[in-house]
């Protein structure tokens, strides 16, 4: 396929070139057509550009560009054409045509070639034949662009003749919508008018849009309608863009919100527990992802790409260790007193800020992004940068796990038991403290991995924590606990609904709202949206 | 009888608490004008305006105490009306700026100007008169802890969510209240005063009153809070706090104690906080954040909750501590406030006055059995709840018990 196309275009290239020697001018090397340049009448020389262009020579498009642009220069002692960059004199010279260095030149040794406006017409249908026409899809594809961005009638021929060759689909399309623009700035028949709106309206992002609309008001009345149209299609399919974007501003919210929840979401569940710390063990995580981070700079810089790898379990085990050292050390003596409990771990979370603080400073750490979370990626004219991407990947997958350790570990098991019913399950044998001190490491455990994520989209600092807790309560609150399940339908609902009220709302505004709503919420279901049922309740 | 000898033991209590916040009303305003600068027994200038803060903590300590304590409504939202309370006076205090502010503007309050805004939002109309802000300062925190509660404790939302559902709307209210278009001077808030009710406000005499008023609004609270948890509906609130669901099945609306409790709550910490602004001369929206709120909690629960003298103390002794640390060892505070919510809830669940309560009563349950002469007789304990044991001593923890 490719082979073929590529014959195709230097059969071509043949041909043009057995055109020229046919017009009398005898078969050239680029070198010497280019010497010929600087001399003779425009007409002449015009006929020399497209000889130069006949001979295909993927060097001479360059050349030519600069050409149009009145960058070229003689060198009248040797006859070179060069271009001339720096300041002053003398200035460095480069060949036109190899782009070799010459060295400098005397400012008085050099003359401009001079170009008018008919020289430079038949410099761009060459280039345009050079580039259009080029063996190279890319060049094809970045001609076809430049071309779109100008939308000059003039090159509705051109582009013609090249559509006429054009095989692939994807260079075929953005050289029709090039065309498009270009009938559209020029006086085409209504018929060809309106196929160029179409093509215009089908491209259907806000370039398109602005084209549109600059033709409405150059337009006569009977194309009128038909541009209208064109640009209802456009907004109609911007609009549903932004719902997408917006779905997907609200999943990634959703999937962070998710991460910080999960955790909180078991200790609740299993011990009735609000610990107040949790956003702490965020941080921490965090904190942790930089150490490892420094680590790796240090030692190991090639393996710099793979630290969130190393960062991951690291974060689960320091925090997980953390989480059940409070959980032996201050919680379990507390059972039976949830509110204690809130205000046991509030303090412990205000000494476990203060000590990073003390330890790290107050002011943001620096924890980079590996190569392939950076940057983004174009998914139906939908923004995706790579780390939200991420994110939204990892937290589904942190949640999977959570769920099959729950379904299907004895520990999972354990935990699901002592939810429900407490007494039977400690009646029935099972360790409840050990159950207990477990499940508050995992759920601290799952915190440090939410840090290592949220290291890579905002500011590693000591209040890192403090800006998710009172959202991830919303989100165990508004779900249920109980239920993983609940979590999740939670996380992505407040995540989904805070990025379609931001845009009528304005950001805080929409936080409010959301929280308004989630009060509300609470008075018809006291127990969130995945309750558990039965006499657990009432407990 | 044993209910008598707490009732009186508690009256006992009242005067003596009332008695110290009246003589300290008179004492220490006469010591501060009285007395010449540099005398050992005058109340310096910045002292008066301490104490008086401190005083208005302690004020809004007790007010939380009245639903956490006695009640068991665990308010993380109570800086909300607090706050709030301190807006409506901050309101009328701007407005008696008048044309004095730096852009001369007998309409508008500076910051007004300064956005733009052509003329005075309806909420601030009226704040030009005292009673109309002393009235706001009062139903407005009321109202909204109405309507607060008529929901949450009409659908039976209790414990651990009711918590976290109060630290929402405080924090709601933090969000919007940091908006420059609410029209309550944004980030900024209210600050730059210059008069009350005609007083300038830097004035020692002004300070010295604010001060004393204060003092005696402490003590109007302390009366009205014994009063009620004396009364029969103290005891109903209280069983409530113990039994909610068994108070229920007896025939009493636990729904509607809960709201009267948060109602008269809110109100006095709206109070406070209209005596709290001038004292301090500013209120912004960092008084509705969620961690003053819980600030708050620790202050009656290092005092002793559910004794409403150790609110009082508690405030006093924590602020104190504040103020003394974060000028010492300013690193060190959050550490010390910390380990105090951690101390507190491990050690001393019942707080300082709880504790040394406890201490008195033993003593005299003690004697009493002694010098009754009959030994065989058990030593009845009044109101003293069933001990906790701690997880494995006996049977494993029950959570939201």
């Amino acid at each position: 396929m490719i082979f073929t196309d590529f014959l195709r275009r230097h059969v071509m290239m043949i041909a043009v070139a057995l055109l020229a020697t046919c017009g009398g001018a005898s078969a050239q090397s680029v070198e010497d057509l280019v010497r010929q340049l600087p001399k003779g009448s425009y007409s002449d020389r015009a006929e020399i550009v497209s000889q130069i262009a006949a001979t295909g020579d993927p060097r001479a498009a360059n050349l030519l560009d600069a050409l149009a642009a009145g960058e070229l220069n003689v060198v009248e002692a040797t006859g070179q054409i060069v271009t001339l960059s720096g300041r002053g004199d003398p200035l460095d010279a480069v060949d036109a045509l190899t782009g070799e260095s010459i060295g400098e030149v005397a400012k008085a040794s050099v003359e401009r070639i001079r170009v008018n406006n008919s020289l430079r017409r038949a410099v761009r249908t060459a280039v345009g034949q050079l580039t259009l026409m080029s063996g190279d899809a890319n060049t094809r594809m970045t001609a076809a662009r430049a071309m779109f961005q100008a939308g000059d009638p003039d090159n509705v021929e051109l582009l013609d003749e090249a559509i006429a060759e054009e095989q692939n689909a994807a260079v075929l399309q953005v050289m029709e919508e090039a065309r498009a623009v270009a009938i559209l700035r020029s006086d085409a028949e209504p018929a060809a008018f309106a196929a160029a709106v179409d093509t215009i309206a089908a491209r259907g992002d806000r370039q398109a849009l602005g084209i549109l609309q600059a033709a409405l008001s150059s337009a006569d009345a009977d194309v009128t309608p038909t541009i209208e149209k064109g640009i209802a299609d456009i907004q109609g399919r911007l609009a549903l863009l932004d719902v997408g974007q917006n779905v997907w501003y609200g999943v990634s919210l959703g999937a962070v919100l998710l991460l910080a929840a999960i955790g909180l979401a078991i200790t609740f569940g299993v011990m009735g527990v609000i610990n107040m710390a949790h956003g702490e063990m965020v941080m921490l995580g965090a904190y942790t992802t930089f150490l490892v981070q420094n680590f790796i700079r240090a030692s190991f810089p090639e393996l710099f790409d793979w630290s969130l790898a190393f960062a991951l379990p690291a974060a689960f085990l320091v925090t997980g260790l953390i989480g059940i050292a409070i959980e032996r050390g201050v919680i379990r003596f507390l059972y039976g007193r949830p509110l204690e409990t809130l205000l046991a771990t509030w303090g412990l979370s205000l000494i476990i800020q203060q000590a990073v603080r003390t330890t790290f400073g107050a002011s943001n750490r620096e924890v980079g992004n590996p190569s392939w979370m950076s940057g983004s990626f174009d998914f139906y004219g939908i923004a995706i940068t790579w780390n939200r991407f991420f994110i939204v990947i990892f937290a589904l997958i942190v949640f999977a796990a959570l769920l099959l350790v729950l379904k299907r570990t004895a520990l999972g098991l354990q935990m699901r038991a002592v939810t429900q019913n407490r007494r039977m399950a400690s009646s029935m044998g099972i360790r409840t403290p050990w159950v207990d001190a477990m499940t508050f490491g995992l759920g601290s455990g799952i915190a440090g991995l939410a840090g290592v994520a949220l290291s890579q989209i905002d500011n590693v600092s000591p209040n890192l924590g403090q800006g998710y807790i009172i959202d991830s309560f919303m989100v165990v609150v508004f779900g249920g606990v109980g239920n993983l399940w609940g979590t999740l339908v939670g996380a992505m609902t407040l995540g989904v609904l805070n990025k379609f009220l931001e845009p009528y709302a304005g950001a805080v505004l929409a936080k409010i709202l959301l929280l308004v709503f989630i009060i509300l919420f609470i008075q018809k279901r006291p127990r969130g949206l995945f309750a558990q049922k039965g006499r657990a309740v009432e407990a | 009888m044993i209910t008598q000898l707490f009732i009186r033991a508690l009256g006992a209590r009242l005067y003596w608490v009332v008695g110290l916040l009246l003589l300290a009303a008179i004492l220490v305003p006469v010591s501060n004008l009285l007395l010449p600068i540099g005398h050992p027994l005058r109340v310096p200038n910045y002292m008066v305006a301490l104490m008086g803060k401190y005083l208005t903590y302690a004020m809004l300590a007790l007010a939380l105490d009245l639903v956490w304590g006695y009640v068991g409504i665990l308010s993380l939202g109570h800086g909300a009306f607090f706050a709030l309370g301190g807006y409506a006076m901050g309101m009328y205090l701007m407005r008696q700026i008048g044309s004095r502010g730096v852009y001369g503007n007998a309409e508008l309050p500076d910051f007004m100007v300064f956005l733009n805004w052509s003329e005075l939002p309806w909420y601030w109309w009226g704040f030009d008169h005292f009673w109309f802000a002393m009235l706001m300062v009062m139903v407005v925190p009321g109202l909204l802890a109405f309507v607060f509660g008529w929901f949450a404790f009409r659908s039976r939302v209790t414990g651990v969510y009711l918590s976290i559902i109060t630290q929402a709307m405080t924090y709601a209210l933090m969000l919007a209240f940091f908006r420059n278009d609410m029209g309550f001077g944004g980030n900024n808030g209210l600050t730059d005063f210059r008069e009350i009710v005609g007083y300038s406000i830097q004035a020692p005499g002004t300070r010295a009153a604010l001060f004393a008023a204060t003092a005696v609004a402490l003590a109007l609270s302390f009366v009205i809070c014994s009063a009620i948890t004396k009364s029969k509906l103290g005891k109903i609130m209280i069983a409530v706090r113990d039994a909610e669901t068994r108070t229920r099945f007896i025939g009493y609306r636990p729904e509607y104690v809960k709201l009267f409790a948060f109602v008269v709550s809110a109100v006095m910490a709206g109070i406070a906080g209209a005596l709290y602004v001038p004292q301090v001369g500013i209120i912004n929206p960092g008084e509705f954040a969620p961690a003053n709120s819980i600030e708050i909690v620790v202050w009656a629960a290092v005092g002793g909750r559910g004794t409403l003298v150790g609110p009082i103390i508690g405030a006093i002794l924590v602020n104190y501590a504040k103020t003394w640390f974060t000028a010492a060892y300013p690193d060190l505070w959050l550490f010390a406030l910390g380990g105090l919510f951690v101390a507190v809830t491990l050690f001393l669940p019942k707080g300082i006055v709880g504790t040394i309560g406890r201490y008195f009563e033993d003593r005299r349950d003690t004697k009493a059995a002694r010098a009754s002469e009959t030994p065989d007789l058990p030593v009845v304990r009044p109101e003293k709840p069933p001990v906790r044991r701690l997880p494995g001593a006996d049977a494993s923890p029950q959570p939201a018990e």
